[in-house]
């Protein structure tokens, strides 16, 4: 008897003693994170800045600025687009997300040349990105809206569709996809807490919220091209083509999950 | 053997279940035709290199665990099962306990096989990632069960530590659409890699039976 609860006493403070580092450390994290996310202090508001001079510059072959590029909401409009994107473009006859939207911009209304932009696509040491600061400028008017996934044509219902297909196929060396790690609440990587983005909720609302994001261990802002190009690299798949419509049907499918959701970016992360 | 019936009869109680459930079963994305997947999915990587596309070209085990969000029929768990299995490649010299200490190596690492790493990087099982193997080590994930005392609870059975290295060596040899890497059938570890990580959980001076 008394060696039985002496045996369980044990386990019990075994399990205990494993959990209890994961919790503390969780808790660690919540601290930082509050203690970072702080506007005045946010540097990814610089980005911000570098987006609406970039928006206001003229350029190109027609030597006008972005100002009448339309993200969905009207011409030059962009007060709350990016809480509507990915969406339908009937000049395209596509659904677009923010990054092609722009691309198509730049290329149509200013007869830019984008390889360049592309080249730059995500900034380093000595590389500004123009994209990482259009984004974050446009996404930033959206702030304090909620996301509305837009599903009234029937190319955006596909778009999200194919998104949920994209999310669950698993292929590479190492039988990965997105839903390895993301479809299912309260799971780690390590200590890396993973947010389920398989379903509605606020799981899917909190992450799609502060997307774009500054990330402080690689100094830049950061869109969700770059986010989903880094989930490819540690699923050990290629680097997914900019831009892609790939890319744009997993942002659709993510969106459609965080409906709702309040945005309020740049935010700023590890 | 014992323990192999009763997990299989577990998860065919769980699919039964999963069955049962209404709206739960075969949660296939809402009608899109596989093709446009794929043709997607090669759009988008449609600038990587042969290597890299046939890496990511799906075999017929990835294609149903994709399509049914890892809840395969009753039918095809047991095709995936019986394929599998006949893929695992046992060492040829019969030993499957290699040494302890390179297995804790193998198990912490995580590196090798991204787009990003120069070729030649030391390619890990990165166990840690997903289980709990050491008291001593605190970073551990949670997507896999805790593999504590692993060789200890199994009183060092070698017929178990065959059965860990054929479920390294193929996670769905036991279990159909598990999230486990086949991490010998797609090459990603050598045959000695995964005997090194079988006497991490099996040799007894190992910290995951301290």
């Amino acid at each position: 008897m008394v060696l039985s609860q002496a045996c369980l006493a044990a386990i019990f403070s075994t399990s205990m003693a494993a959990a209890q580092p994961a919790d503390d450390s969780e808790k660690e994290i919540e601290r930082y994170r509050a203690m970072i996310n702080d506007p005045m202090a946010n540097p990814g508001y610089l980005a911000v800045d570098r987006g609406e001079a970039l928006w206001a510059q003229k350029r190109g072959e027609k030597n006008v600025s972005l100002e009448a590029c339309d993200l969905g909401e009207g011409p030059g409009k962009l007060e709350g687009a990016f809480a509507k994107l990915p969406r339908y473009f009937k000049d395209t006859d596509k659904v677009m997300d923010l990054e092609q939207r722009l691309l198509h911009c730049m290329t149509s209304l200013q007869g830019l040349d984008t390889k360049d932009v592309i080249a730059r696509r995500f900034g380093g040491p000595g590389r500004e990105s123009d994209m990482e600061g259009l984004v974050a400028f446009i996404a930033n008017k959206s702030n304090d809206m909620t996301y509305q996934p837009q599903a009234s044509h029937p190319k955006e219902v596909e778009m999200q569709a194919m998104g949920e297909a994209l999310f669950n196929r698993r292929g590479g060396q190492m039988d990965f996809s997105c839903a390895t790690c993301h479809a299912v609440e309260g799971k780690r990587i390590r200590l890396q807490g993973l947010p389920d983005l398989s379903k509605p909720g606020k799981q899917a609302q909190e992450t799609l919220g502060s997307w774009p994001t500054y990330r402080v261990s690689q100094s830049q802002t950061r869109t969700m091209q770059h986010r989903l190009w880094d989930c490819y690299r540690q699923m050990r798949h290629p680097a997914p083509e900019y831009a892609s419509d790939g890319v744009t049907a997993l942002t659709a499918y993510m969106v459609k999950a965080a409906s709702g959701g309040v945005i309020n970016v740049p935010s700023i992360k590890r | 053997m014992m323990i192999k019936t009763t997990k299989k009869m577990l998860a065919a109680f769980a699919i039964s279940l999963i069955a049962a459930t209404p709206g739960l079963a075969q949660q296939t994305a809402a009608n899109v035709d596989p093709a446009a997947v794929d043709k997607m999915f090669g759009q988008m990587f449609g600038k990587a290199t042969p290597e890299w596309q046939a890496r990511v070209t799906q075999d017929e085990t990835q294609k149903i665990c994709s399509q049914t969000k890892n809840e395969p029929s009753p039918a095809d768990f047991d095709r995936i099962v019986a394929r599998e299995k006949a893929n695992v490649v046992m060492p040829a010299d019969g030993n499957v306990m290699g040494d302890w200490k390179a297995g804790r190596n193998v198990a912490q690492r995580g590196t090798g096989g991204q787009f990003s790493d120069a070729a030649g990087t030391f390619q890990g099982g990165n166990c840690y990632a997903c289980h709990q193997l050491s008291k001593a080590e605190l970073s551990f994930g949670n997507l896999g069960p805790s593999l504590l005392t692993y060789g200890k609870d199994r009183k060092y059975d070698p017929v178990e530590a065959r059965n860990a290295y054929a479920k390294i060596y193929n996670a769905q040899s036991v279990m159909a659409c598990s999230t486990m890497p086949r991490f010998g059938h797609t090459k990603f570890l050598t045959e000695q890699q995964i005997k090194d990580v079988v006497a991490y959980l099996f040799d007894p001076e190992s910290p995951v039976n301290k």
